[in-house]
């Protein structure tokens, strides 16, 4: 029979704790969003092609507005489709 | 003194020096302009994510010039717009942040965003 500490290690002690997110823009100090760039883009979209929001991406305001801005040009020129089903 | 890029598409089925002459025609649009032209970037044939009038790719340039009144980009976006062969194009000011990013891009930092990644995940590793 497995002894009790055995159990009590079953699962990951970790799987709790709330990951700290953080502004990759402001950690990272990248100060432009480049609309050209589908690929980098394509982090803040799900796979239905909508812009993810803040409280997922965890990043900060200021950022988050340009990197939507970005991605509606970036749909606007055809680098990025505006609705598609396919995971992107 | 301002900096612009206009990032436009080319319909793929003009042959290629038809191609080339509607980008002539803007290039000498803006040269003729008085306008300084930083960069000409062709990044060619591409696919687009999406049909724009029934096609699927499109060649892509970008023009990145400076100007000092902004007085030459309404006339250039009125032949744009009459222009059939250009499927779509986008004239964007650029901050100096968005000045330096093109320039390190040109001068071989491509991967600007990805190496400062890596560069901070490295320090972060060593940390």
């Amino acid at each position: 029979m497995a002894s009790r500490d055995d159990i009590k290690f079953l699962s990951n002690p970790k799987i709790g704790n709330k990951r700290k997110k953080y502004c990759r823009f402001k950690k990272f100090g990248i100060k432009y969003i480049d609309y050209k760039d589908a690929e980098f883009l394509k982090q803040f979209l799900n796979p239905q092609g909508k812009i993810l929001p803040r409280r997922i991406t965890g990043n900060s305001l200021k950022y988050q507005r340009r990197v939507a801005t970005a991605i509606k040009r970036a749909r606007h020129l055809g680098y990025l489709p505006y609705v598609t089903d396919m995971l992107k | 003194m301002k900096q612009y890029e206009v990032t436009f598409v080319v319909d793929p089925v003009l042959s290629s020096d038809e191609v080339k002459k509607t980008v002539d025609t803007y290039v000498d649009m803006i040269k003729k302009a008085d306008c300084e032209i930083v960069n000409i970037d062709e990044v060619g044939l591409r696919q687009l994510a999406y049909a724009i009038n029934n096609r699927n790719t499109g060649y892509y340039y970008c023009i990145e010039y400076k100007t000092e009144s902004g007085a030459m980009i309404q006339p250039m976006e009125l032949a744009f717009r009459r222009d059939e062969r250009v499927m779509r194009f986008l004239t964007v000011a650029l901050d100096k942040y968005g000045v330096k990013f093109n320039a390190d891009k040109r001068a071989g930092l491509i991967g600007k965003k990805k190496q400062e990644e890596e560069a901070a995940s490295d320090e972060k590793a060593k940390a």
